[in-house]
This record gives structure tokens, sequence and C-alpha cells, in this order.
């Protein structure tokens, strides 16, 4: 095992291709040995791509992979020594499940004694010890990608595992199942695991870190608490969340932003930023008053059942904002109050930071 | 059950296919029985025979002769055709130009009518005209479909092979073109050798299209009639007298209607019975598979 250094990785499917081709913008980052990461991001945003770098499936057009120390960007996939668990199930479907097990190592020559005892032991961790010697032809598809992710796990000294969207065809009450298993195996095992998704449930509770991509760029990379609490673009705010961040058009002028012409308090001092200038704050944290706070018209209520969804409008944007809580009820009030440390500030899309007192 | 009419009227819509499937082939097939079961001296007068014809057909060395030569024909052409039809397929190219022009040119043998390939071989192997004759003798061999057996038999399995060889490998080529990429990925991460991945990924995944490749190779096969018609006649001597030509010979050559009826009946049932195995044992392979 050793961790994983993307250096000024960057990939266009076009040869010679100008800057906006590229399916990949220019990337710098290490995948610390033993780390859980989800690389996160709508379909068609270069999640595939990366991975595929990584793999070895497809060589940059530009920087270098390394492995270690090992520079391994011209090395062909066989020879990386990764896993890969793809998007459907990918078995041996004429061998039994100890077959498909044990298929990565013998054709690596391993000892059949030591074969055979790894593979009784990964079979165990992922609960198919019972069905070894059943063909794996006309198995359920979760228990076939359960085949897949045992087929990269059986190799002790494998660099990583990467998970191409795993859990796309399993049924959603084994998809909770899994991902808990894979948790735990990450955790026994110590493996260092990439996990792309679109899916922000899924990407939230596996990972230790999360990469966001968008539209070939990363645009954050962090914990799905600062993925959450501190949104680096709004495309981050917008995409996880549910319903997503909400940005209004706002004039910020130092530790003040005017909407419409009502004054909101901030926590830092931004100054007078230049460029398209925009407030965001989750719709949690947004408080409905009969105070002091920005006249809104309520649009509309969807009560979910374990909370309800306001949509507001405010100086002709809509916002969302959650109440804890289903049920019907009186609203609080028809004026929102924006706590300041829940404000972020945003620049031409990108957060910025300001001066704290 | 409530509100719903029970029409019947819908099935005189059937009536047209009916009576076009009773003229194409329930009358000539029940004028078959009628003959395999009666004896004639012409004039339209019958003598009821029983199963008489069926006794001697089964007990024909003739017809047993020519069921040998059928079954090894049949043999020996799917023993070429399926193996080569893969290789064939797996050499293609997957995409582009050459891919079409690759798919053009196998589909070529396809497309000849039967008869015209006989007469193209049957010209093309002629020792003193032929392409394939000429040279042969320039080479110093002697060959000669027209006089040696084997050669006779070489010429036709080399003409099948030619003929319907495109056809096996087209289906392999399809069945090959859906195998999703993500396999290959996956059998290169776990280092898999070139035949591994055919052993393991490709031919079970080719496993459907190949046994409607056998199947439709088999029946026809052994039907053949036209091209061997064409180039050998059946001969030299009875060398290639398959099922269907020594029929011919039998029903419209001696006018033995009653036996060759007797036998045409036979074979139909034969074809009928192997095909109908091939049919449900795939099926049952196939439903195997579901979970």
């Amino acid at each position: 095992m050793a961790q994983i250094t993307l250096a000024n990785i960057a990939h266009s499917y076009a040869p010679a291709a100008s800057p906006s081709d590229l399916a990949l913008k220019e990337l710098n980052h290490t995948w610390q040995d033993g780390g859980a990461y989800a690389l996160l991001g709508p379909s068609g945003c270069g999640k595939t791509t990366l991975l595929n770098i990584i793999s070895g499936l497809i060589t940059p057009s530009r920087g270098r992979v390394l492995f270690g120390d090992q520079d391994v960007t011209d090395i062909p996939t066989e020879q990386r020594n990764i896993a890969q668990v793809f998007q459907f199930p990918v078995v041996y479907d004429t061998m039994t499940v100890f077959e498909n097990l044990a298929f990565p190592l013998r054709n690596r020559g391993g000892r059949r004694a030591e074969i055979r005892a790894r593979v009784e032991l990964v079979a165990r961790m992922i609960g198919l010890d019972d069905l070894l010697h059943r063909r794996a032809r006309g198995l359920n598809p979760d228990i076939k990608q359960k085949i897949s992710l045992g087929r990269g796990m059986v190799r002790e000294s494998v660099n990583a595992i990467l998970f191409d969207e795993p859990l796309t065809v399993i049924d959603p009450h084994m998809k909770w199942e899994l991902r808990t298993q894979l948790k735990s195996l990450h955790r026994e095992f110590g493996h260092t695991m990439i996990y792309v998704t679109h899916d922000q449930t899924e990407a939230l509770t596996f990972a230790d870190k999360v990469v966001m991509l968008h539209q070939g760029q990363v645009v954050q990379i962090g914990s799905p608490e600062a993925l959450f609490e501190r949104p680096e673009h709004s495309f981050v705010g917008h995409f996880i969340g549910s319903p997503g961040m909400n940005f209004i058009d706002a004039r910020v002028a130092g530790r003040s932003a005017f909407i419409a012409g009502c004054e909101i308090a901030l926590a830092q001092d931004y100054g007078i930023p230049s460029g398209h200038t925009q407030l965001g704050i989750r719709p949690e944290y947004i408080r409905l008053t009969d105070g002091d706070g920005l006249p809104a018209e309520i649009k509309g209520i969807e009560d979910v059942g374990h909370r309800r969804i306001v949509r507001a409008g405010v100086a002709g944007f809509d916002l969302n904002v959650v109440l804890p809580g289903g049920g019907g009820g009186e609203l609080p009030g028809a004026r929102l109050h924006f706590p300041p440390e829940h404000i972020g500030i945003y620049q031409d899309q990108w957060r910025i930071e300001g001066q704290s007192p | 059950m409530k509100g719903k009419i029970d029409n019947n009227r819908a099935w005189l819509l059937v009536l047209p296919v009916l009576a076009l499937v009773m003229f194409s082939a329930v009358i000539p097939l029940m004028t078959v029985v009628n003959y395999a079961f009666n004896d004639t001296f012409g004039n339209n007068q019958f003598f009821w025979n029983g199963w008489g014809w069926f006794e001697e057909m089964l007990q024909s060395e003739r017809l047993h002769a020519a069921l040998g030569r059928q079954l090894l024909f049949t043999g020996i052409i799917l023993l070429i055709e399926i193996p080569l039809g893969i290789v064939v397929a797996l050499n293609m190219p997957k995409k582009g130009f050459w891919a079409s022009l690759c798919l053009i040119l196998m589909a070529l043998p396809l497309l000849i009518p039967f008869n015209v390939v006989g007469t193209i071989w049957q010209i093309f192997s002629r020792v003193d005209i032929g392409l394939l004759g000429r040279a042969m003798a320039a080479l110093g061999i002697d060959y000669n479909y027209t006089s040696d057996p084997l050669d006779a038999w070489v010429t036709l399995i080399i003409m099948d092979v030619w003929h319907w060889t495109s056809l096996v490998a087209l289906l392999c080529y399809a069945g090959l073109q859906s195998i999703p990429g993500a396999y290959y990925q996956a059998a290169r991460i776990d280092q898999s050798s070139r035949w591994n991945v055919f052993r393991y990924i490709e031919l079970p995944k080719l496993s459907g299209v190949l046994s409607i490749a056998i199947l439709l190779r088999f029946i026809d096969s052994f039907m053949i009639y036209t091209e061997p018609f064409v180039v050998t006649g059946g001969g030299p001597g009875n060398a290639t007298t398959f099922l269907s030509i020594d029929l011919v010979k039998m029903a419209i050559g001696q006018f033995d209607l009653g036996p060759a009826a007797a036998f045409s009946l036979m074979y139909f049932l034969v074809i009928l019975l192997i095909s109908w195995v091939f049919y449900t044992v795939m099926v049952a392979r196939d439903g195997e598979g579901e979970p």
C-alpha cells in the first residue's frame, strides 16, 4: 500500500484540446494511505475519468501519477496492483463464487493453501462464506457486487480499491447494508478506498474526505461537515443538502449585506468585494420570525413528514426554509432571520473569507 | 369475468392465414402422407400399404449410407465453421471504416443464391478450365473432384465453409460487441491471461449466439441439396449423395414415390426432433441464469 499522488493531472479525450475541452482540468492531489475518499459530482463531471487515470485504464494527457515514490503514469493497469469495482457487477458467470474470488490470486501464481485461506477469510468478511460453491450465474445483483468487491479485497498488497458508483444497480434496502459493510471493511483491512458517486448520501456516509468535482474541476476537498457548513463554491452549496443552499444577490459593505434595501449583519468584515456578490445560507439555518428580519412572501409549504420546507420569495429570489417537525400549525412569522455565523459570502461563485474583528 | 364481452368473431380474422397455410404446407404435406401409406400403379389408384414403406426404408442400406454421409458432412462443417467463425469474429476490427468493410465483405457470400454458389465452385474447381483445378494441376497435385471421392468431399466442405462461416462470424461479432468494456477492464485488473479472457468472459457471453449459430448451421447443412447437386450431383458414384440428394433421386429419378414419401416424413421428424431438443436445452440453460 502506498499513498497516491496526482501531480498536475489533466485529461482530454480529444487530441490537442483547448482548455475548455478538458474532461478533467489540472489537478494536484494526494490520497493518503488508508484513507476513505469519495469523489462526488453530477454525471459527466469527470469522476470516472479521474478514477480511470488512477487505475491506469486511461493515460492522462498531462501530469504524473505516483504510487508512493514510484511513477506509474506509463505502467499498465495489470501491474499497478489496484482493484476496481464497477457500476454493475462484473463476475465470471461460469465460475463458482470461490473461483471468482480466487481468480486474481491464481493469475498471480499464489500457493493453493494460501489462496484458500485468504479467499475464505475475505468471504467471511463480506458474508459470502455460505455461497462459496454456488455458481456465480443467477445470483442476485447485490451478491454479485459483493463478489466483485471481494475480488478486489483478496489481494493483500493492493494499493487502492476504486469504486465506480458500485451501488447503482443495488436495491435500496441492500444499499444501506453494503455501504455499512464497506465502512467496516475499510476499518478492518485499511485499504485506501476511492469511491465515485453522484449520490451525496453515499459520499457523505462513506468517506472521511469528499472531493467535489464540477465540470472537470475540483471545487472543494473536505470533510462531509465542511462541505455542508462552508461550501467553497456555490455549486457545492447547491449540490450538497436537500434542498440545497440558498443564494441571493446582495450588496456587501464591511460587516453588512444589503438585500432589497434591508440590512443583514455579517460575522466578518468583507470590505467591498468586487464582481458578482451573493449571500449564501443553508435552509436549515434560516429562522422564520415576526420580529426583525427580511420581509418575505410565503409561496408554499411542503410537509415531508419529519420537517416542513417553506418556499419564500425575497426580492425576486426563491428561498427554501426548513422547519424541523412535520404536521400543520401556524408559521412563526413571515420575516426571515439569517444568523450571522451561518452566512457565507460568495464572489463570482467562490466563497470569500472576511476579516474577523 | 364481469363486463368482459365474449366475442369469438376475432377468430375469423385468422382465416386468411389458415387458408394460406393449408395450401402452402398442410395440403402438400398430406399428399406426402398419402403416398407414404399407400402404393400406387398410377392412374390415381391407391392400395393401402400401412407401415410397409417405413419398414422398408428403416432397413434400407442405401438410406443408412446416405444418413452416415450426411452426419459426417454436418459434423465436419460444424467442427470447422464454429471455431473458425469465432476466431474471425475475435480478430475483426471493432469500429471504424475497416469494421464496416469487413462486415460487408463477410456478408457477401451469404447473399449469393445457393445454386450460384454451386455453379461458382463447380467452375472454379474444374480441372480443365477452373482456376483452382488448373492451379492444383500446375502444382502437380492430383486433384479431380469428378472422379476422386475425397477430392469431391474436400471441395464440398471448403465450399460450405466459404459460404457459411460468415454467418457464424457475424453472429459472434454481434455477441462480442455487446460485452461491456468493464469486463475487459476487470480482467486486466485481475491480471487475466488472454486465454482466460476468452474462456471465462467471451465464451460464456457468446454461448447464446453460439447455440443459435450451431442450430442454424445444423439444420441448414442437414438439409443441404442445391450446392452438392450442382457441383458433384451426388457423385462420384454415391460418394456425396447426402439425404436430400438421395431423396430426390428416389422420388423423381426412380419414381419410387411411396418409399420417398416415407423417407421424407422421417427426415422431417428427425430435424424437428433435433431442433426441439436444441430449443429445450437453450431455454433451460437461459432460465437457469436468471435470479
